[in-house]
């Protein structure tokens, strides 16, 4: 954080600057293989956005607060924020460039665009990568807080879909857009 | 262009493009992460350094010292800037405190220091290093404390004799309401990339005025204003926000200068909330006096607020002056000198926290009078400014907002005696409040060609940040010249394109398309001139122009060469003549559970009525959107101010919580069939602000009907009421 500080440091001159330590890191991301040579301190946020230019993730908080972040790797949605890259050695990482492109809509992008699930865009990614594992998890039978039943299947509602999604927040307030987009989906894949 | 006169029938009217529900033509760019936003511009500076910001430790004194020698040395450094090496500075129209602080500091994470290095985690760490000393000195951190200290500001009116009025009232209310610090706490963080060249400043940034910002900082950095340029075709989000240069532009700037690189720079979203704009906090005093048939006699709205030295009050009694009758009036306006962050524009300024107190206050008096709150608001309805009374509203459909949403929410199953609704563990109420929120219209410019190729292009300095810019826009140049949206293309937000009215109080939508609106009128005459039509006669549909039984092909006038027009809108004295407005009604239904205190919001309806609705899906959104925001201030939305020390504590988005999806159900948005020709050529009025209006206190009566507890400090979060709750059976 951006407050200044008072560190105890020793009152002689700085000792000479060292170069900060980089660790090789394999990443599969969006189907394709990535080699790089990373600082241990990058986060995986930072190098889809820095360092492969894949600017679709966003970094809303880098905190872990807010879900603009978040990115599917394998097979489950995480905050990438809160990962240091060289966590991911052999990760297969889809980013929302990996769902889908302008021309060829991934079928949640496209629900979005049809229900107006944003405004100003910029949780949009997250969100929609959120949606996309939402969708899988609860047919994966995974159990949320609102779950009433350990021992049956989670259904697609939307109190379901409403408490997993919470981790994602958009301050324009698209929600309900959000919600209809969510359901036209789960509903086309039942 | 000016608008002076109210508009007639003109190309806008027919509607085959505007008014039709439109999806937006920058979704697919949105939903597949390829719009560029501030930070992501990385072919425009390929090798730009990482700028982190180090902000005030105190919230006011001196800085006695900083030690940089460690920052310095730290590896990949490449500059480091404060207020001692920055040169002198200028400080913008638009803002309060200096963005750069130093030796002087005026508030908490006021920004002292740049670093530049070579990857964010050498700048971030680097920043870590830098030692700074401080002379603590005494601030007034606590509104409450200072109140009676405020001095008088404005807006303030008297009609009438209220002191008389009042006094003589059978009926009355007096009472005190609150509304704490917000944050705006949009998702994209406050970011820019910086690039000189020679002593030609480029940024590309997030910024909804893109005029404002640009001139502010020229001001800032003592340069003449036409060597900056700034971008911002994509902005996450603002809310009044970004309406104002900030910080991390100029440090990105300067950052950039010292560095001899081009350097991005995003705040920190911890480092965001007291180093940028909050909307303050008020303390609000209502006194209604009314006859026993409920018609208001007496009417009192004073409201309370603080702000830096030289800064301005929240203008929470504005709606007072306008929405209800009443013969007998008196408005005031105090402001305090706090020590805090600065307080500035969020959304819906003034109405948004004066409608939190007012609408609870109508509900209150409604009880006291033993009628129905939607009655009682009927009762006290106006068509002329109550202040003056020869001046009329343009529009004013308040009753019919009120009737229909009553009707549609099925208000009559509401039981007026509170706490009386149990379902399950739940009590269950119904509230609502008028929704109200002035219109504005400011001068606004574009450019608008058509190619060779049959395409029409506007290029306007406007912005789009979230409200739908892009595609009413282009709705209109597509159906003043007669096209298919397809064959629109809209470029925003860059300073070298012709000034707008840019995005703020809800005079976006209305102002911009107005603006392009002039440019398409001057584009229609050069094309008509260009295939020898008589302009005035010249019709421009399915891409043809047409004139007697004549037609040619639209793109046929290019064939030559591009034509170019550009023109803007200027606006007359209606807006003296006439009041201009937009109104709405909002219903809650919410759940407070008898054991826990929970309140869970179930059912939500809003009907407005703001002119004619250029595209109802943008609208809608705006609507729904300033609903859920609405729901945060009434229920969650807080900064805590830490009195002794003078900062926001909980200054991220764990510690201030805004609505996630779990807390919203559907939202149900009614927009009456309106066109309101005394604003502008469009017949639209603002959208974007209104549905935050009013909302806060519905859900607050509602909470009330619910349970039968009163809360009238904002947020009412459960502390606030659970020892009062009713008994469990």
């Amino acid at each position: 954080m951006a407050i200044a500080t008072t560190p105890q440091l020793d009152a002689a001159q700085p000792v000479p600057a060292s170069p900060p330590p980089a660790m090789p890191v394999s990443l599969e991301v969006n189907g394709k293989r990535r080699q790089l040579e990373v600082d241990t301190r990058t986060t995986l946020l930072d190098v889809l956005r820095d360092h492969l230019h894949l600017t679709g993730t966003k970094k809303g908080c880098d905190h872990g607060q807010c879900g603009a972040c978040t990115v599917i790797v394998n097979g489950e949605r995480i905050n990438s924020c809160l990962s240091l890259a060289v966590m991911h050695e052999g990760d297969r990482i889809t980013t929302i460039e990996g769902l889908g492109t302008p021309d060829k809509l991934h079928p949640m992008q496209a629900a979005f665009v049809r229900h107006d699930g944003f405004q100003c865009g910029y949780c949009t990614p997250g969100q929609i990568c959120s949606a996309v594992a939402v969708l899988d998890e609860i047919r994966a039978g995974v159990p949320s807080h609102v779950t009433a039943s350990l021992t049956e299947a989670p259904q697609v509602t939307n109190a379901e879909m409403r408490e997993r999604m919470s981790g994602n927040i958009c301050r324009c307030g698209a929600y309900s857009n959000i919600l209809e987009a969510m359901t036209e989906v789960a509903g086309d894949g039942a | 262009m000016k608008f002076d006169t109210p508009a007639g029938q003109n190309p806008i009217d027919q509607l085959r493009v505007v008014g039709k529900p439109t999806h937006r033509i920058d979704g697919p760019l949105k939903v597949t992460g390829t719009a560029p936003y501030a930070y992501e511009h990385h072919d425009v500076a390929p090798n730009a350094a990482y700028g982190f910001i180090v902000g005030a430790a105190i919230a006011k004194g001196r800085i006695t010292s900083m030690d940089l020698k460690y920052a310095k040395a730290a590896p990949g450094v490449l500059a480091i800037v404060t207020a001692a090496d920055a040169g002198p500075l200028g400080k913008g129209k638009f803002n309060t405190a200096k963005l750069l602080g130093g030796p002087e500091v005026d508030h908490y994470h006021q920004a002292i220091a740049i670093v530049v290095a070579e990857t964010f985690e050498q700048a971030r760490h680097a920043a870590s290093l830098i030692t700074v000393q401080y002379a603590r000195a005494e601030g007034r951190f606590d509104l409450a404390a200072a109140k009676d200290d405020a001095g008088p500001s404005e807006p303030s009116a008297t009609v009438g004799d209220f002191d008389q009025a009042y006094a003589a009232a059978p009926v009355k209310l007096d009472a005190t309401y609150t509304t704490p610090d917000h944050s705006h706490a949009m998702m994209e963080p406050y970011a820019t990339v910086a690039a000189w060249e020679g002593d030609q400043l480029t940024v590309w940034t997030s910024n909804q005025m893109i005029d404002w910002g640009r001139t502010d900082l020229a001001t800032t950095l003592g340069i003449p204003a036409e060597k900056v340029r700034m971008v911002s075709p994509y902005i996450g989000g603002g809310f009044g926000g970004k309406l104002f240069l900030r910080s991390e532009a100029v440090m990105a700037a300067l950052g950039a200068r010292a560095a001899k690189r081009p350097v991005k720079v995003a705040m920190p979203r911890p480092f965001s909330i007291n180093n940028t704009t909050h909307r303050p906090a008020t303390i609000q005093l209502i006194r209604l006096g009314a006859t026993p048939d409920g018609k208001i006699t007496a009417f009192a709205h004073e409201s309370w607020s603080g702000d830096q030295p030289g800064g301005g009050p929240e203008v929470a009694v504005q709606q007072s002056r306008l929405l209800y009758a009443g013969a007998n009036r008196l408005i005031r306006t105090r402001l305090a000198v706090l020590d805090l962050p600065e307080g500035n524009a969020m959304r819906a300024p003034g109405e948004a926290p004066g409608m939190m107190a007012l609408e609870i206050a109508m509900d209150e008096m409604a009880e006291k009078l033993g009628m129905d709150p939607v009655e009682f608001r009927i009762v006290n309805d106006t068509q002329v400014d109550p202040e003056n009374p020869s001046r009329k509203f343009s529009q004013r459909q308040l009753v019919e907002c009120l009737r229909q949403g009553a009707e549609r929410f099925g208000w009559n199953r509401r039981n007026a005696k509170p706490g009386s609704v149990r379902d399950g563990r739940w009590l269950v109420g119904m509230g609502m409040a008028a929704a109200f929120r002035n219109n504005m219209n400011f001068t606004s410019g574009a450019r608008v060609r058509l190619g060779d190729d049959g395409m029409v292009t506007v290029e306007t300095d406007m912005t789009d940040i979230g409200t739908g810019s892009y595609t009413i826009i282009a709705q209109t140049a597509a159906e003043m010249m007669g096209v298919d949206l397809d064959r629109v293309v809209v470029r925003l937000g860059d300073s070298n394109f012709p000034v707008s009215s840019g995005s703020g109080g809800q005079f976006g939508a209305n102002s911009s398309t107005s603006g392009v609106y002039a440019a398409c009128v001057k584009l229609r005459e050069a094309v008509a001139q260009r295939l020898g039509f008589n302009a005035s006669e010249a019709t421009f549909a399915d891409g043809q122009v047409r004139s007697g039984n004549r037609s040619v092909a639209l793109a046929d006038a290019a064939k030559a060469g591009e034509i170019v027009a550009e023109d803007r809108m200027e606006w007359g004295d209606l807006e003296k003549t006439y009041q201009q407005s937009t109104f709405g009604a909002h219903f809650v239904e919410a759940a407070v559970d008898m054991a826990t205190g929970e309140t869970r919001i179930r059912r939500m309806l809003a009907v407005a009525a703001a002119g004619r609705i250029l595209n109802p899906i943008s609208a809608r959104s705006q609507m729904i959107g300033a609903m859920t925001m609405g729901v945060g201030g009434a229920l969650m939305e807080e900064l805590a101010v830490d009195k002794r020390f003078g900062f926001f504590v909980n200054h991220d988005l764990a510690g201030y919580e805004v609505p996630v999806h779990a807390d919203i159900p559907h939202l149900e948005v009614v927009f009456l069939d309106e066109t309101d020709p005394i604003v502008s050529p469009m017949k639209a009025k603002g959208i974007g602000e209104l549905g935050l209006c009013g909302v806060g206190a519905a859900v607050a009566n509602a909470i009330y009907n619910a349970t039968g507890v009163r809360v009238r400090d904002y947020p009412i979060t459960l502390d606030k009421y659970l020892d009062r709750l009713p008994q469990m059976a």
